[in-house]
């Protein structure tokens, strides 16, 4: 395997705002190869979307606290000074957002938006990244290319504002791609169009991307890999085949088990995961999952659990692996 | 936003109308009879009569309003009984002053308000912020006629550096640009700037941490714009708003600082509106009320086309 396009080894982030220090994220490990998608699901607060923003250094300075290291394409992310970090940010990476009315300057027409990005990024003139602008929201299929470039984001549907943030996000020909639940904030019918578009950009493109979900159905529409996050940390991580077919991790068995499937009829109950998930500023010793596994015992809830290969390329942070593994025959 | 300014403009006539009938009323509602102040105390009946029908306070309240309200459509607000000059030219000089004063009042205030209210904004909650903020306060809750007589005894009784009142040397009352009418203005400005210049930063340092807690803050550093090329957008963000803020302070200025002009005795509409008060000179009253009410809405109406053409999101 050639060296991965986006490495993150042992990633830590925390937050020193509060009273007490909240670790967001603890010990995250993740590559990803040239033009490989990979999905990041977990439930709210499980970390993902800081993670995410940790690889752009978005998280807030004076309030967040990384450790370990992120190499894209070869270049620690960590160490870049401001002037390095501007030129990687929406050049080499690119970001898109979940509610992109929210993440669009509302006083800018989208064109203006696209333009100035592109300057910020090349030396070209007005016209010309005019010229691409309009080339992008073609190449995202936005009908009326041209007089969409004048509109304003609350002018614009929210699907149509999701391709122009798309549009916006490959201005400058990133090489990789963070989306974060991009298809959250969508119609369900609006939300398959995007993502049909993202894995035909990601083909033509050849993007690395690094995609932010709670819906597994969209993970595993888009993502070759997936990785599920619990409390700060991956839990397992698989090809999107194999961690549906043999998940492993009792957590993500849980979450597999609490999908609403075709075989359902009405009145059945939904299986969902008993408890809460911890509070991240007052994190257990153990697994942090352990209170509400099943399968847990003392030896869970002790120290903390080493992330193991069970398979190539499948990996999973628990003790009773063996238990699990029955489980799935099962 | 041509059909939007024209729809503005006419919405302003039925306004124009509803300040032309509640500046009559309020003059005529007010205690005291206006020929008291020319007529001698022991003016017999028959003058008092004849004085009444000249001025024409002995028709009806509504015959009264439409002979006034026609006149001043033809700009004669008729004549000040005190003075006995023409109350548009009284009027029309003051308001130059006012004016004048006014403006630089406020762009000092804008300045200054902006300045304090983006630091407090930026760093807000840091000691900084708490400074800036401390001087907002300190301009919205000052009393600015004791503020005035501070400034006054400073730096006019004990320094000698700025003169302490009027609006030129020798008491004249005509505007000049030079540097010696420049140093009459200075005072008079600094105090009257102070309350633009807290609202104005207070007003400022909410929006700025409003829009900076945004999201669209976050994608527009994602997108690789340095922290000055987000400030950029901060400011085209808070504009409207600040810039309305701005322009209903001068409203306020123009016909609100009777006290700061009596303390500089500056011969502005402040003074005239305390010189009419105190007079019942009633046609100046009416005169300079009406004309300031005027210059509100105009401006106001200006703001708002201004406030649309920036902010995209208010519906033209």
């Amino acid at each position: 395997m050639t060296a991965p396009f986006l490495s993150i080894r042992n990633l830590g982030v925390t937050f020193t705002g509060g009273t007490r220090p909240v670790r967001a994220v603890n010990d995250v490990s993740l590559d990803i190869a040239e033009g490989e998608a990979v999905a990041l699901i977990g439930e709210s607060g499980s970390g993902k979307s800081v993670t995410m923003r940790a690889v752009m250094r978005l998280n807030p300075e004076k309030r967040s606290k990384l450790d370990g290291q992120i190499l894209v394409g070869g270049r620690d992310v960590m160490g870049m000074n401001a002037r390095q970090l501007s030129a990687f940010r929406g050049g080499e990476a690119a970001m898109i957002f979940q509610e992109p009315l929210l993440a669009l300057d509302p006083v800018y027409t989208l064109g203006d938006q696209i333009v100035e990005s592109i300057r910020r990024h090349e030396t070209i003139s007005r016209e010309d990244a005019r010229a691409r602008a309009l080339d992008l929201f073609d190449r995202v299929r936005i009908p009326s290319a041209k007089s969409r470039l004048d509109n304003y984001p609350h002018e614009m549907s929210g699907g149509m504002r999701q391709r122009a943030m798309i549009a916006l996000a490959l201005a400058c020909r990133p090489k990789l791609l963070l989306a974060d639940e991009p298809t959250t904030a969508l119609d369900a019918t609006v939300q398959i169009q995007v993502l049909l578009l993202l894995r035909e950009l990601q083909r033509d493109l050849g993007l690395s991307i690094l995609f932010v979900t709670h819906d597994i159905g969209a993970a595993i529409e888009v993502a070759d890999r997936i990785a599920v996050m619990y409390a700060g940390q991956i839990v397992e991580q698989a090809s999107a085949r194999d961690l549906i077919r043999s998940p492993r991790h009792p957590y993500t068995l849980g979450l597999l088990k609490s999908r609403a499937h075709d075989a359902m009829v009405k009145g059945v109950k939904l299986d969902a995961i008993p408890g809460a998930p911890p509070d991240l500023a007052n994190l257990p010793a153990g697994c942090p999952f352990a209170p509400r596994c099943t399968l847990a015992d003392a030896g869970c809830r002790n120290q903390p659990i080493a992330i193991q290969d069970i398979a190539p390329g499948h990996l999973a942070r628990c003790r009773r692996l063996d238990k699990t593994a029955l489980q799935n025959a099962g | 936003m041509l059909g939007y300014s024209l729809r503005r403009i006419i919405y302003t006539a039925p306004v124009l109308f509803g300040v032309s009938v509640v500046c009559f009323a309020l003059v005529h509602i007010s205690p005291g009879d206006p020929l008291i102040s020319i007529l001698p105390a022991d003016a017999s009946v028959e003058l008092q009569d004849r004085l009444r029908v000249l001025y024409g306070f002995d028709r009806s309240y509504p015959e009264q309003f439409i002979l006034w309200l026609g006149r001043a459509l033809q700009g004669d607000l008729g004549t000040s009984i005190a003075t006995g000059r023409p109350v548009t030219t009284e009027v029309m000089r003051a308001v130059g002053n006012t004016l004048m004063l006014a403006s630089v009042a406020t762009v000092i205030g804008f300045v200054l308000g902006c300045f304090f209210g983006f630091v407090a904004g930026y760093f807000s909650n840091s000691p900084l912020d708490k400074a800036a903020s401390a001087a907002a306060v300190f301009g919205v809750s000052v009393p600015h006629y004791w503020l005035g007589m501070v400034l006054v005894i400073i730096f006019s009784a004990q320094l000698g550096w700025l003169p302490a009142a009027g609006a030129g040397p020798g008491g004249s009352s005509q505007w000049k640009f030079d540097l010696e009418h420049l140093s009459y203005m200075v005072l008079p400005a600094i105090t009257m700037s102070v309350i633009p210049m807290g609202i104005i930063a207070r007003t400022v340092r909410a929006l700025v941490a409003e829009i900076l807690a945004q999201e669209f803050v976050i994608g527009l550093r994602a997108r690789g714009l340095s922290e000055f090329g987000v400030f950029m957008h901060v400011v085209k963000n808070a504009a409207p708003t600040a810039l309305a803020v701005m322009g209903v302070q001068l409203g306020y200025l123009l016909g609100g600082s009777i006290l700061i002009e009596t303390v500089f005795s500056w011969p502005g509409t402040g003074m005239l509106l305390n010189s009419a008060i105190f007079q019942r000179d009633l046609p100046l009253l009416q005169g300079t009320i009406l004309v300031l009410a005027l210059f509100f809405v105009v401006l106001n109406l200006v703001v708002d086309i201004m406030q649309s053409a920036l902010d995209p999101r208010i519906k033209r």
